[in-house]
């Protein structure tokens, strides 16, 4: 598919040791994301998704197989600034991405290393801030700010590099609910309106519900791709694996089982609520 | 312990034409005043030189308590300078007892060198006070410029002083943790001799390199993720622009160091 922004084929990654190779973290992962696309990738501990992140800008290379960004193979230390241009990254610690101590200085490091001009970056960082809404922050000291606060920060750093696509490696798992929302809004609105890529890394299931595509993890394979609310129906499947589903699915699932012929598309607490209020009508 | 409530840099945002000074031309300014505070010899020349710092105070809107502030911590190093010179200079003496001998020479010297170290003090408080720390290690990068021809690594130096700077605050937050976590462990932190004190810091010093190190890796990661390769090729958002203000700035300090040596060449 030469359409897609980021391609990884039969990917597989171990850590070397002096003892020999480790069993592979990855093994055999083939994903390929579209432009404009939200993807989620959930999994639990170990399950090999933020390994799976760090190769989509060549952090990692691959011990077997190969991942594409735009066509041009990460292993091409060549194109490394061109990969990393492309594909975004936000981690998980706001604290250790932050490289500057006033956040439009940090927000311009991006286009700085790139050897974008100086009224050019100007610009640059101003709509990247505006992007997130934190304009008015802009001559702040980060260490200041709140947990989403700074992460809306680290992803007008990224934006402002112009990407074609962001990958997120548990943007909130640091943050606190209000925080976590105020990246999750953030995201959501720039991958709507800027038609910007999306790959979020997630163990948060209210989350991954809020994509367009949901690729489930366990031991470095993929094990479900599709449409969340799809993914969710399969309840009793993903809480083998040690994932549990959303709660309105979850309770949809109870309704079942109790012999209430319900859907389990429900991803939201109004739709369910709108299929309770179908139901007793 | 409020650690969090130090505040390092000790930079006063504001508007003032001293603040908006081109950092390089302070920098340079500052230097030139430091050279002329010692080649100073004479009342009159301290007397110049107090004025003008008066007078870039008051520019400044830096509130002169705020320098004095910043002289609290040197006042035993004043002291001290002070009796030694007094003692330790010979010449015509003036009151003796014992082996002491105050000279007139002596209380002139120690005159002279508080008055030094004081003036310098509050030079180098005004810069930090009136200049971004981004500021000044921009200005430090770009005047050490010429210094890359020999192989110095001036870009990486001033990208490790500006991530230092970044970092203290967040670093002193975590101090912070730690020592909280370690009292509800039943650490005891504020008692005991030296020896005992600087035991109980251990627990403290690990847990924080330890997080420092991983701090550093993941930093490393996310500067190589925003494309970060070195100084080469590097662009900045803001430049600095010489403007016709910051050259007489310069000049002016450079005239003053020079005219000072000058008298001082002749004793006065």
């Amino acid at each position: 598919m030469a359409q897609s922004i980021i391609r990884t084929d039969k990917l597989v990654f171990r850590y070397t040791t002096e003892a020999g190779a480790a069993p592979a973290v990855l093994d055999g992962v083939s994903l390929s994301v579209r432009p404009g696309e939200f993807v989620a990738v959930l999994g639990h501990n170990g399950s090999g998704k933020s390994t799976l992140a760090k190769h989509l800008n060549a952090i990692l290379l691959p011990s077997g197989g190969k991942v594409y960004v735009d066509g041009m193979d990460t292993c091409d230390e060549d194109r490394l600034l061109d990969i990393r241009r492309q594909v975004g990254m936000v981690f998980q610690n706001p604290d250790n991405q932050i490289v500057a101590s006033v956040v439009e200085e940090d927000v311009a490091f991006g286009p700085e290393n790139l050897g974008v001009p100086s009224a050019e970056i100007r610009q640059r960082v101003d709509a990247a801030l505006a992007a997130v809404g934190m304009s008015e922050y802009a001559r702040h000291a980060p260490h200041l700010l709140s947990g989403g606060q700074k992460q809306r920060v680290a992803i007008a750093g990224v934006l402002a590099m112009r990407p074609r696509c962001i990958v997120l490696d548990e943007p909130t798992a640091m943050l606190d609910p209000v925080g976590r929302k105020e990246v999750l809004d953030t995201v959501r609105l720039l991958n709507r309106e800027q038609d910007m890529t999306v790959v979020l890394i997630t163990h948060h299931m209210d989350e991954a519900a809020q994509a367009d595509r949901l690729v489930v993890m366990h031991d470095g394979h993929i094990v479900a791709d599709d449409r969340p609310e799809l993914v969710f129906q399969n309840v009793d499947g993903l809480r083998t694996l040690g994932l549990e589903v959303p709660e309105p699915v979850a309770l949809l699932y109870e309704l079942r089982q109790a012999g209430v012929d319900v859907p389990l598309t429900a991803l939201t607490v109004d739709e369910c609520a709108a299929i309770l209020r179908k139901l007793l009508a | 312990m409020a650690l969090r409530d130090i505040t390092l840099g000790q930079f006063f945002p504001g508007t003032s034409p001293i603040h908006s000074l081109d950092p390089r031309a302070k920098l340079v300014a500052m230097v030139c005043y430091i050279v002329a505070l010692f080649l100073g010899q004479w009342f009159v020349t301290y007397a110049i030189l107090l004025l003008v710092l008066a007078v870039v105070v008051a520019v400044s809107t830096v509130k002169p308590k705020a320098l004095v502030r910043g002289l609290k911590p040197v006042v035993f190093i004043l002291v001290f300078t002070a009796v030694l010179n007094m003692f330790y200079t010979p010449g015509e003496p003036l009151v003796s007892f014992w082996i002491f001998n105050i000279t007139k020479e002596g209380i002139l010297h120690a005159f002279f060198m508080v008055v030094r170290i004081v003036m310098l003090i509050s030079c180098t408080f005004l810069l930090t006070y009136t200049t971004s720390p981004l500021a000044l290690t921009d200005a430090l990068e770009s005047l050490m410029g010429p210094l890359k021809k020999l192989r110095v690594p001036v870009h990486e130096l001033s990208m490790m002083m500006s991530i230092a700077l970044r970092f203290i605050p967040t670093l002193i937050e975590e101090t912070d943790k730690i020592m909280s976590a370690q009292r509800a462990r039943g650490a005891d932190l504020d008692s005991g001799g030296l020896i005992q004190r600087a035991k109980a810091l251990i627990p403290l010093l690990v847990p924080l390199f330890i997080s420092a190190f991983r701090r550093a890796d993941e930093l490393a990661t996310a500067m190589e993720c925003r494309c970060y390769h070195g100084g080469e090729g590097r662009t900045r958002m803001k430049q600095l622009h010489y403007r016709p203000g910051d050259v007489l700035f310069m000049l002016g300090a450079s005239a003053l160091a020079v005219s000072i040596g000058v008298l001082g060449h002749f004793g006065l």
